[in-house]
């Protein structure tokens, strides 16, 4: 028989519930909450004096130009940076885990990206990329104008997308590893005696495993790449050259807290977590069907 | 053992003399002034604050430095919606605005005057004095770091091609720029277009042609006020610089790409940079070793009467809501920072200018400007006093600035990017501009700035 503990009163239950109610309720449902509420009116920054606008701020954030640029802007960068971090990952980690010389070494090197703070690592990246003092002046003294992240917005964005990319490439690689390393050895090594190859196995073997990986990572990417993106942007291009790096996160924050209007960042944080709602109901709804789990 | 004994010694000794000094209360009141200055400058306000502490007994500023000017807007607007906020505190240039109608602040010639400290306003250069008074001529923040641009070139340079002088219009900038790269010069000049370069390029420039940047001069005149920069005179500077942009004669330099201008003029890299007068510490000190230079007054379009520059940097805030006794250290501070050694201690120790008369004339006597680093930085105070302020050079009084001067920057990259031609990027500017002063101007309905 089963026993389980049950109480006489719904009062008790729900007092053993307030303590997690409260933290929720603080933490989560009070913030959102308080921002669909300046999102719906006008806030004077000093407070004293709000005027209730309805959704004129979602009217006239939509009607912008400049906003639907940085929701392509978020789109291209997303894309692009989950794709490069996830692929480069996922040949690393298949490499390691084929325990090649020295596979301990590169295990501990490959993750070491991740615990670079985005700032620190676009400071590094800043250097790196400048067009005249770094790698790419090598480059651009062979071609003359070849890297301009300072002028040319499709450079500005390659740069943010290579500074991002490798710091999730580290990100990946811990979980790819081990989602390889859960594979019994011993279906790779009965492929390997029934006579298939490296790729042969790749593909028919670990990478259907590994598919649950692949799809938590392409979510958390994706995610990340809305939101982390921040450091990196400010400190690389600072949204420019002329708005195309201008993130929606990072729009949010130069309108917020840069340019006072708490209204506008308000509603442009609203529309931004419904995008990434919807993105992943999406993702749930029609990537999850090809994933295999045990 | 000893250590405790002496320092029971030091604690005896300490509250003896307190004791004896103030016999009616123990403790100086304290008081918070936040600040947006850090590095350098940050160690600078904190010897300023520890000599205030030090020159009375009554009071006791905390100095607190929050990292950058919008920064301390912003965690000031924090505190003083949390009741938390500080007595005194520093905003930068474009904020007037926004601080004029906050209403969270005690006018700083009311609070001088209820606390029995006579200022005389009228020794306030005026260029700097209107900037942070009321249409009436009332003074509502103190001036503290004050600055205007300059246009610094390297005199090695020049002498190669037969100059001795710097050009003072900017068709001669063109010309000399042009042989600059004749005589091999990389590069001539040096810009930057990002937002903050809005100073120099569009603010400055509009005011020493009298040309307005608003309707409604400038904004002094009403929160109605809209952009007009793409039909002045600031249409020929914008197709000047970029023609001697394409021409090669001008490179961008900014830190996203290696090297500022500062920098590149510093390492003898670019031979002309116009930039804050707050640099020529900064040039002095990180010069390529036997470089020599100078600063001159930005120039002017030929024909041109020349009015004064605008002031730049931040002035100091008095915030509504703390006790009478807070008011008089801060009247005491404000009173402190006003007296001319003061403005020689600032000014020795950073790039900054006196802000009045009395502290500029005080320095010429000491024989500041006749000494080798310090030597040009006159040429600022010219610069500023160049003519009495006309109703568009008092300075730029218009809402949400900081997001203007944003779109300044976009647009500006996106004409040197060769994406629009120089008057379809600064019809944006002033279409986008526009739509951010009529949001301001929504914000605040019915108010109307002091």
């Amino acid at each position: 028989m089963e026993k389980r503990v049950t109480f006489g009163k719904w009062t008790i239950g729900i007092l053993f519930a307030v303590p997690q109610l409260l933290l929720i309720f603080t933490f989560f449902y009070w913030p959102a909450g308080q921002a669909v509420y300046w999102s719906l009116t006008l806030q004077q920054p000093w407070g004293g004096g709000n005027i209730w606008v309805g959704l004129d701020n979602f009217r006239s954030i939509l009607s912008n130009a400049d906003y639907w640029n940085s929701i392509t802007a978020s789109l291209v960068f997303a894309g692009i940076s989950t794709g490069l971090a996830m692929f480069i990952a996922l040949v690393l980690a298949a490499l390691t885990d084929r325990q090649l010389a020295g596979s301990r070494l590169y295990r501990v090197v490959l993750i070491w990206p991740y615990g670079i703070a985005a700032p620190a690592l676009a400071m590094a990246f800043r250097f790196i990329l400048a067009p005249e003092a770094g790698f790419m002046a090598v480059v651009n003294r062979v071609w003359p104008g070849f890297w301009d992240p300072g002028l040319d917005g499709a450079d500005a964005m390659a740069s943010i997308i290579v500074a991002f990319s490798w710091k999730y490439v580290g990100y990946n690689f811990i979980f790819f590893l081990a989602a390889f390393q859960a594979i019994p050895r011993s279906l790779i090594e009965a492929a390997a005696m029934d006579g298939s190859g490296v790729i042969r196995r790749f593909w028919d073997i670990q990478f259907p495993l590994i598919t649950p990986t692949i799809f938590f990572l392409l979510v958390i990417n994706i995610t990340e790449s809305f939101q982390d993106s921040f450091g990196i942007v400010d400190i690389m291009t600072a949204g420019g050259p002329a708005n195309a790096t201008n993130l929606m996160v990072y729009k949010i924050y130069s309108d917020g807290f840069k340019g006072l209007d708490y209204s506008g960042a308000a509603a442009q944080s609203i529309i931004l977590m419904l995008l990434i709602v919807v993105l992943t109901i999406f993702q749930f709804r029609f990537i999850e069907r090809r994933v295999h789990y045990r | 053992m000893t250590m405790i004994k002496r320092g029971f010694a030091a604690l005896a000794a300490g509250a003896l003399s307190t004791a004896l000094a103030m016999p009616a209360s123990a403790e100086p009141v304290k008081f918070d002034f936040w600040f947006g200055l850090s590095g350098d400058l940050a160690r600078v306000v904190d010897t300023l604050c520890k000599n205030f502490n030090a020159s009375q007994k009554d009071y006791e500023v905390v100095c607190t430095s929050q990292g950058n000017y919008d920064a301390t807007l912003q965690n000031t607007i924090a505190a003083f919606r949390a009741g938390k906020q500080p007595a005194v505190v520093q905003v930068y240039d474009v904020g007037t605005a926004t601080m004029m109608l906050s209403g969270a602040y005690k006018p700083a010639d009311k609070l001088m005057e209820e606390n029995g400290y006579k200022i005389d306003y009228a020794d306030y250069f005026p260029g700097i004095a209107r900037y942070y008074a009321t249409s009436k001529g009332e003074m509502l923040s103190f001036p503290f770091n004050s600055s205007t641009p300059l246009m610094y070139w390297n005199k090695d340079a020049f002498a190669k091609i037969g100059k001795t002088e710097a050009p003072k219009t900017w068709e001669d900038v063109g010309a000399d720029l042009k042989a600059l790269k004749d005589a091999g010069y990389e590069c001539p000049m040096a810009i930057n277009i990002s937002a903050n370069e809005s100073w120099q390029l569009m603010e400055q420039f509009s005011a020493l042609h009298n040309q307005p940047i608003a309707t409604k001069n400038n904004g002094y005149d009403g929160l109605d006020a809209r952009l007009e920069v793409n039909k002045t005179k600031f249409v020929q500077y914008v197709t000047d610089l970029k023609k001697w942009y394409d021409a090669g004669l001008i490179k961008i330099k900014s830190k996203d790409l290696g090297q500022d201008m500062v920098q590149a003029f510093a390492s003898g890299t670019c031979q002309v940079i116009l930039t804050s007068v707050g640099d020529h510490g900064t040039v002095g000190r990180t010069q390529k070793e036997g470089m020599k230079w100078d600063v001159a007054e930005l120039p002017v379009y030929a024909g041109t009467e020349r009015k004064n520059s605008l002031v730049g940097g931040a002035s100091l805030w008095v915030l509504s809501g703390k006790s009478d006794a807070e008011y008089k250290g801060a009247a005491a501070f404000l009173n402190f920072i006003h007296d001319p050694k003061t403005a020689l201690f600032w000014s020795t120790n950073t790039g900054y200018i006196p802000v009045t008369k009395s502290g500029f004339d005080y320095m010429k006597g000491q024989g500041f400007y006749d000494k080798a680093p310090y030597k040009g930085r006159e040429v600022a105070i010219a610069s500023l006093t160049a003519s009495e302020p006309t109703e568009i050079t008092r300075g730029v009084r218009l809402g949400n600035f900081t997001q203007i001067r944003a779109e300044f920057g976009t647009q500006m990259q996106a004409i040197f990017a060769n994406k629009v031609s120089v008057q379809e990027g600064l019809d944006t500017l002033v279409k986008n501009g526009d739509a951010i002063l009529d949001r301001f101007q929504q914000t605040y309905p019915g108010k109307t700035l002091p």
